[in-house]
This record gives structure tokens, sequence and C-alpha cells, in this order.
């Protein structure tokens, strides 16, 4: 039971300025701009809710929002499974436990943009590894400027490459905390092990797999530098997700008005659906 | 060698092909790169790596990026320690949305508020300085400590802290002698997924610097456009960014899976 006490907001009183003065205050910038509209010169006129309208309402910003929503339907579609997987098929001790977490972790810790870089010089048709082994070995025509095709392919792989381990490390920290005992009595009691998976690893699995899959959405519907690096948005448009259309509305056209709209149309969609999966997975154990 | 290890195997090979690139082309001549497809440098150089250490405005990158990101992390884990108490000992008015509400600043697209970002630290004087840099990376950093820090406190009894109080021990005392030291891996694991997270970003820390702080990661992109395309000189500065990485995540390597495990949602 924890004590009741008021004065443990003197504890939480730094974080909760230091947060504020980082999240209101641009926050609400942001809103100050959605409102109005500026023909530069520190001139602002009110445009009431305008924006809102001509945002939700254009196409561009629907076709932004569906390659988002593509885009991190199917990284969670494939991260999450092939995170368990290779989680279950980790060695539980020895010395390759370290070896393994170490290798794994390794991509996350390298900046996002150089993510981008390298692996815009991995799949270079003509001198990068991959589009050269494609191109000449497989016969495979293969190139991303190209082939809106091609261009998700790399998006894609490179965002599997750069954050299952995530998920890995993630169930691997749930499984490793599963007792012996539980897989003796599945196996004197015959348990197959699509069973086993069910009733013991995946039950234990959960909390973990919630905060991997909230993770992976955010980051996922968030992702602006890596895909900005390695594609640009192209070839057209055909992998210009949200971020990168806002960036380019806001810094590229500096429209400010409709960007900061779009900003606050976006973070609302973030919020909304984080909240959903947490309402829907964390919904059994309210019970 | 079970043959469930084939695919940790084939997994950690994925993982590594597009660094082992990386490298090998950091050690290749710019002409060798251009001139056509070669598995392994044929004329292995060290000039790439001796151009960065040797010109300043390479060389400072890294530092600026390793101040801000330290910085960061030191003013991240210090508030963030006692808040992360607060949670894990008492209840107080408003603490569930309060904490809540930290952790969706998790989830405010950078891009968001990059301009915002640029216009406020600004206005109070600090752009293009480290301390810009560490106090916006705050934003996503300290929510993700207090959720960490506040999953290990959760695990250590409070009859520890009622034990330390009976024995006269004040606040303060108890807490940096007695229950840092408890939680000590925690502080660990909250320490590096910090640094990770103010390391690997770079939007906000390239709109907030122009010359004087500027990150490493920045100074690539600028070089990339201006010289033309130096790709081993890119690519040797890619490879020495994974270093500091690979650094902390060694020293952490027992604790990385159970940071996010112990950790409440």
């Amino acid at each position: 039971m924890k004590t009741e006490n008021q004065k443990a907001w003197f504890f939480v009183l730094p974080v909760l300025l230091l947060v504020a003065f980082n999240a209101l205050i641009p926050i609400m910038t942001v809103v100050n701009y959605s409102v109005q509209e500026t023909f530069g010169d520190n001139l602002f006129f009110w445009e009431g809710l305008g924006w809102f309208e001509q945002i939700l309402r254009s196409d561009r910003f629907h076709a932004a929002l569906g390659r988002q929503f593509l885009f991190t339907f199917l990284i969670l579609i494939i991260e999450v499974p092939l995170g368990i997987i290779i989680a279950l098929s980790m060695p539980k001790k020895g010395i390759w436990v370290p070896v393994c977490l170490v290798t794994m972790a390794l991509p996350m810790l390298i900046p996002w943009n150089v993510v981008g870089a390298m692996w815009n010089i991995f799949t270079l048709p003509d001198i990068g590894l991959l589009g050269y082994f494609i191109n000449n070995t497989l016969g495979i025509e293969y190139n991303m400027t190209r082939s809106p095709v091609a261009a998700w392919v790399t998006i894609i792989t490179m965002d599997v490459w750069h954050w299952t381990s995530l998920v890995v490390l993630l169930s691997y920290a749930g499984l490793v905390s599963i007792p012996d005992a539980y897989y003796q009595a599945a196996k004197i009691d015959g348990a197959s092990p699509w069973k086993v998976f069910r009733y013991i690893q995946l039950p234990k699995m959960k909390t973990v797999l919630t905060i991997a899959i909230l993770l992976r959405f955010m980051d996922s519907f968030n992702i602006y530098t890596e895909p900005f690096v390695l594609t640009g948005g192209g070839p057209g448009n055909s992998t210009t997700l949200l971020s990168i259309d806002l960036v380019k509305i806001a810094l590229g056209q500096f429209d400010l008005g409709p960007a900061a709209a779009m900003s606050l149309i976006y973070f609302a969609i973030t919020l909304l659906v984080s909240w959903l999966f947490y309402t829907l997975m964390t919904k059994d154990d309210a019970k | 060698m079970s043959k469930r290890s084939i695919i940790p195997i084939l997994y950690i090979l994925f993982l590594m092909l597009p660094i082992y690139w990386l490298v090998a082309m950091s050690f290749k001549t710019t002409n060798e790169i251009l001139s056509g497809f070669s598995l392994f440098p044929q004329t292995f150089t060290l000039e790439n790596y001796k151009v960065i250490f040797t010109d300043p405005s390479w060389y400072w990158g890294y530092i600026n990026s390793i101040i801000y990101v330290s910085l960061n992390t030191v003013i991240s884990i210090t508030v963030a320690l006692p808040a992360a108490y607060a949670f894990s000992r008492y209840s107080f008015l408003g603490d569930k949305t309060l904490f809540f509400w930290l952790l969706t600043n998790r989830m405010a697209p950078a891009a968001v508020f990059a301009l915002p970002f640029f216009q406020l630290y600004s206005s109070v004087g600090l752009f293009d300085t480290h301390l810009a840099v560490a106090l916006a990376h705050c934003l996503f950093n300290i929510p993700l400590a207090v959720w960490i820090l506040e999953g290990f406190m959760g695990g250590v009894p409070k009859e520890l802290d009622e034990t330390a109080y009976v024995d006269g021990y004040s606040f303060p005392r108890f807490f940096v002698t007695i229950f840092l030291p408890t939680i000590k891996a925690g502080v660990g694991v909250a320490a590096f997924f910090c640094f990770m997270f103010s390391w690997v970003e770079l939007l906000l820390a390239k709109t907030l610097t122009a010359v004087a702080a500027k990150p490493i990661a920045a100074t690539m992109t600028k070089t990339a456009s201006s010289a033309g395309y130096e790709l081993g000189l890119l690519a040797a500065a890619g490879t020495l960014t994974i270093i500091p990485g690979a650094i902390v995540i060694y020293f952490v390597r027992n604790y990385i899976a159970k940071g996010f495990a112990l950790g409440r949602v």
C-alpha cells in the first residue's frame, strides 16, 4: 500500500517544470499558429478553424496519412512476430547470451541519419552490397530511386533491421523470467510446443509485449529521419510519410498555419491510437 | 548447437551486413568506391579517418555530441530519481494523470516540435548551446527515465525505507547511502536509454544548433552536400558514430533486457 502524502509533489516538481517547459510552451505556440494566417513581417490574422478544415479535407493529407498507416501496419505485423520467434530461439544461458544481446542492440544505437545513409550506400545498384547482389547476381531489376515498390521494400527492410531487436530484447526479458518449474510441469502433462507457447510463454510476455507494441507504434508512426535520408520521400511522393510531408509544409514552404494545424491533428491521432492499443491490451487485467 | 540456433545466427548476420558494408567502405579510397563493386577494400587506406581526426570541423562534431548527450543523461537521471521515488512510494493528488501525461510526451512527433523549439530556445538565449539540446532531449528522456526507475524502485520493499528511518537516517542520507546503491542497476539501465535516445536523435539537435554545438550527425549531412560525393569520408564518420554506443552497450549488456521488463505500463 502506498502512503498518501501530498508533499510528494515537491519530488515531482523538477520533472514537471522541465517537461512542461519543453512540452507546454511549444504546443501552445503550435496552437497559436494553427488558428492564424500570416504574410510575414510578424503580422498575424485570425483564421479560426479554417486550417483544420482545409487539412482534414485535403487529398494530400489523406494520402500521406494512408501511407503512414500502411507503413506502421506493415512494421508491426512483421517486427512483432519476427521478434517473438527470434527471442524464443535465443539461448537462455551461456556465453552466447551477451554476444546475442550486444550485437542485436547495436543497430538501435546508431544515429538515425547514419542509419539512412548506411542503407543508402548498402542498396546503391552499382556499388552497394545489397543493390549489386540483387541486380547482378540475382538478375532482378532493383533501384529504389526509380521504382516505388523497391523504395517501399527498402524502407520496410531498413526499419525491420533497425528496430526488430527492441521486440526481441523485450520478449527475451519476459521469457527469462519464467521459472523452470513451469516447463517441467508442461513436460509432465505432455504439452505440445504450441501449447507451451500459448499458455505459458505468451501470457508471461504480455506486459513486455504491450510495451514493445506501444513503443513500436509510437516510433514508427512518428518516423522521419531514416526514410527522409534514404529516399527523400520519393520516387515521386510514394514514400512521403506524414512527418516528411509535415516538414515539407512547415520548413520547405513555410506555411506555418496549415503545418501547425496538421501537427495537432497528427499528435491527436497518435494519442488516440496509443490509447486504444493500451486499453485493448490491458483490458483483461482490469477484470 | 541446436537446430533452432540457426534463427538468431541468420538474424545477426542480417544485422551485421549493412554495418560491414559501411566499415568496409570507410577503408576504401573514394576512387575505388566510385570505380566499381568490390567486396573487400582493394587498396586499404586510413586516409578517411585521418581527415576526421585532424579537421576540427569534424572532430568537434563528436565532442559536441558527447557533451550534450552526457549533460542530458545527468539532468534526466537527477530530476527523474526523486520523481520516480515519489511515484513508487506515495499516492498524491493527480499522480496517475501526471504519470500518463509524462508518457504522452514520448508520442509527440519531433517534427511537430522543431520550429517552436527553435523559437523557444532562441528567445531564452540558449540557441546553439549544448545546454539547449540537452534540455530539449529531456522532453522524451525524462518520462522514459521516470518510467524505468519507478519500475526498479517498485521492486524494493518498503520495509527498507522504514527500517532506515527507525535507525535515525534522514531522508537525503538514506536516499544516497542506502537506496541508490540498491537500485544501481536501474540507474544504469535508465542512463543507458537516456544516452541512446539522445545520441541517435538528430532533428531537434540540428534545429537547435548552428556552429558552436553542432552534432556530428549534422556535420555529416553538411559535408556530404558541399563536398560532393565523398562516400569514403561519410562512411568513416558513420563508423565512428557507432563506437560510443557499442562501448556503452557492452557495459550494460546484462541489464538491457531487464530495463523495460521491470517498468510498468
